[in-house]
């Protein structure tokens, strides 16, 4: 709880993070966040801009082999109740899909970057097909386009030390899987969302 | 002692004019007016509410003042930072920068080293920056990365510093331990006071705009009329300064009013080049800290200097 709050301030003041809700309003209803990725602090910093009875119910997805290495990143990793996916063994049969949904069950809300890895040029890369697949089996859970602007100067990839400008965190209108939609229109679709969400 | 109280009350007292205006106007749909520069405005008047309120410190502890005087710094340089876009070879010097130089100054603000606060950021950081830039090995537009970090700790940082350093500066007519408080609470309230003049000034007469495509609302005849009116405020305050006589207080309002405009100028072109005016999304309110200490900014090292150069025991230390 002390780590929570901690961690929480030390994101804000760290990332001077301005949060925004475009058209949407934070709700405890079960919804997929999904937000473009450039730094490493991405995951605590929209994890930390949820209200707090918001944020209890939702678990960021971070990557294995970056959360697990180190008792301190393992620790973090357990205080913002993330769920960490292996990402180099993805296989049909044990796929990650199946494993969030099953941990999410019917309360919990998701945080997830659907460009895989960061980017390092401040674009938005393509999306992966996770997001498709999770509407696909979950269609009515809310999806809710996030953008997070300014980090990857923050924190660069291969940099340790933070630098402390200002970024700015933009929740956006939740949005669905329509009926037979086809996987690549809807994952630029939601790709759309996101980017549009900077000038907004 | 019963100075103190009476620039604290008169302070106190334009303070509460200045509000009520400002929300007279804020309700005179009728006139006309525009709604943008009457915020713009309010936001002054509560800006200077805070600085008032932090100034009062100032008689009772100026190391704290130092240090909310450095976290202001901090804070602008954060967003001038923010503004002006850097690549990843600049990470590591703006490192530095953040979380050496600008700390570091305020630090030798505090210990009243002026041989090495006077120089530590134009030496030693300038060409520190220069160099740590270089070192990244990325070369594109290399002059003018390393320039926009410069001039940031250069006008957030150590022009900002001055103004808690008055703190520390001796002038030959200082009557008693709070005269250096009263100096700098004269100075900070004729820099707001002074942008508060010249916004009412042109609004009145202002005709003929000195950089329209920049500020609007910055006429020549705001700018003119704002440094009368402030010499005419600055010389009912002259009681509470350490010039000799009643002219010279009148004098140097007319030169922070001058410094003043000549900031918020300077500070509106770089807003207005990044697009943030407007449309920003990086920093909320009216553009931030940073429009804020812009006017004081530019007013603190010329008072500072032109201060020690003719009232000060020694010239520069």
């Amino acid at each position: 709880m002390i780590t929570e709050t901690l961690l929480t301030w030390t994101a804000r003041i760290i990332s001077g993070a301005s949060v925004r809700w475009v058209d949407s309003q934070p709700d405890t209803c079960q919804r997929v966040y999904f937000a473009n990725h450039t730094s490493h602090l991405d995951v605590v910093l929209v994890w930390s801009a949820l209200p707090t009875e918001v944020r209890q119910l939702t678990r960021p997805i971070a990557a294995k082999d970056y959360w697990n290495s180190g008792p301190i990143r393992r620790h973090l990793a357990k205080v913002f109740n993330a769920m960490l996916i292996d990402r180099t063994k993805i296989k049909v049969h044990q796929s990650p899909i199946d494993l969030m949904l099953k941990e999410i069950g019917n309360t919990h809300s998701l945080i997830i970057f659907p460009e895989g890895g960061r980017n390092e040029s401040g674009g938005i890369g393509e999306f992966k097909s996770g997001l498709y697949y999770l509407s696909k089996k979950r269609p009515e859970l809310e999806l809710i386009p996030v953008h997070i602007n300014n980090m990857n100067r923050i924190l660069p990839r291969g940099e340790f030390l933070p630098v402390p400008l200002l970024s700015s965190l933009t929740f956006g209108p939740p949005m669905w899987l329509e009926a037979g939609e086809p996987k690549t229109e809807f994952l630029a679709r939601a790709r759309e969302a996101v980017i549009s969400l900077k000038d907004r | 002692m019963i100075k103190n109280w009476a620039l604290l009350g008169v302070v106190f007292v334009l303070l509460s004019i200045a509000t009520i205006i400002g929300q007279w106007l804020r309700r005179q749909t009728s006139l006309g007016l525009d709604q943008r520069s009457v915020n713009s405005y309010n936001s002054r008047v509560h800006s200077w509410w805070f600085f008032s309120a932090v100034l009062g410190l100032a008689f009772f502890q100026p190391l704290i003042t130092v240090v909310l005087f450095g976290i202001l710094s901090f804070w602008a340089l954060r967003e001038f930072i923010t503004l002006t876009p850097t690549s990843m070879g600049d990470h590591r010097a703006l490192f530095w920068v953040f979380f050496f130089f600008t700390p570091m100054q305020f630090v030798l603000v505090a210990y009243d080293y002026y041989a090495f606060y006077s120089i530590l950021i134009p030496v030693y950081a300038f060409l520190f920056i220069a160099a740590r830039v270089a070192i990244s090995g990325d070369f594109q537009r290399f002059l003018e990365r390393v320039a926009k970090i410069q001039f940031g700790l250069l006008v957030c940082v150590y022009c900002l510093s001055f103004a808690p350093a008055l703190l520390f500066l001796k002038c030959k007519n200082m009557d008693g331990e709070y005269a250096n408080a009263r100096l700098l609470f004269f100075f900070v309230t004729m820099v707001l006071f002074a942008e508060l003049l010249q916004f009412i000034c042109g609004r009145l007469f202002g005709k003929h705009i000195i950089a329209e495509p920049i500020d609007t609302s910055r006429t020549w005849e705001g700018v003119l009329g704002g440094a009368v009116a402030s010499a005419i405020v600055g010389l009912s305050l002259f009681w509470a300064t350490p010039f000799p006589y009643w002219w010279q207080a009148g004098a140097m309002s007319v030169l922070i009013a001058v410094m003043a405009s000549a900031g918020a100028l300077t500070l509106a072109a770089i807003k207005r080049d990044r697009g943030e005016v407007t449309t920003g999304t990086l920093i909320e309110g009216h553009g931030g800290v940073l429009s804020r200490i812009d006017a004081i900014c530019f007013a603190a090292p010329v008072f500072y200097h032109v201060t020690n150069y003719f009232f000060g025991v020694s010239v520069t230390g």
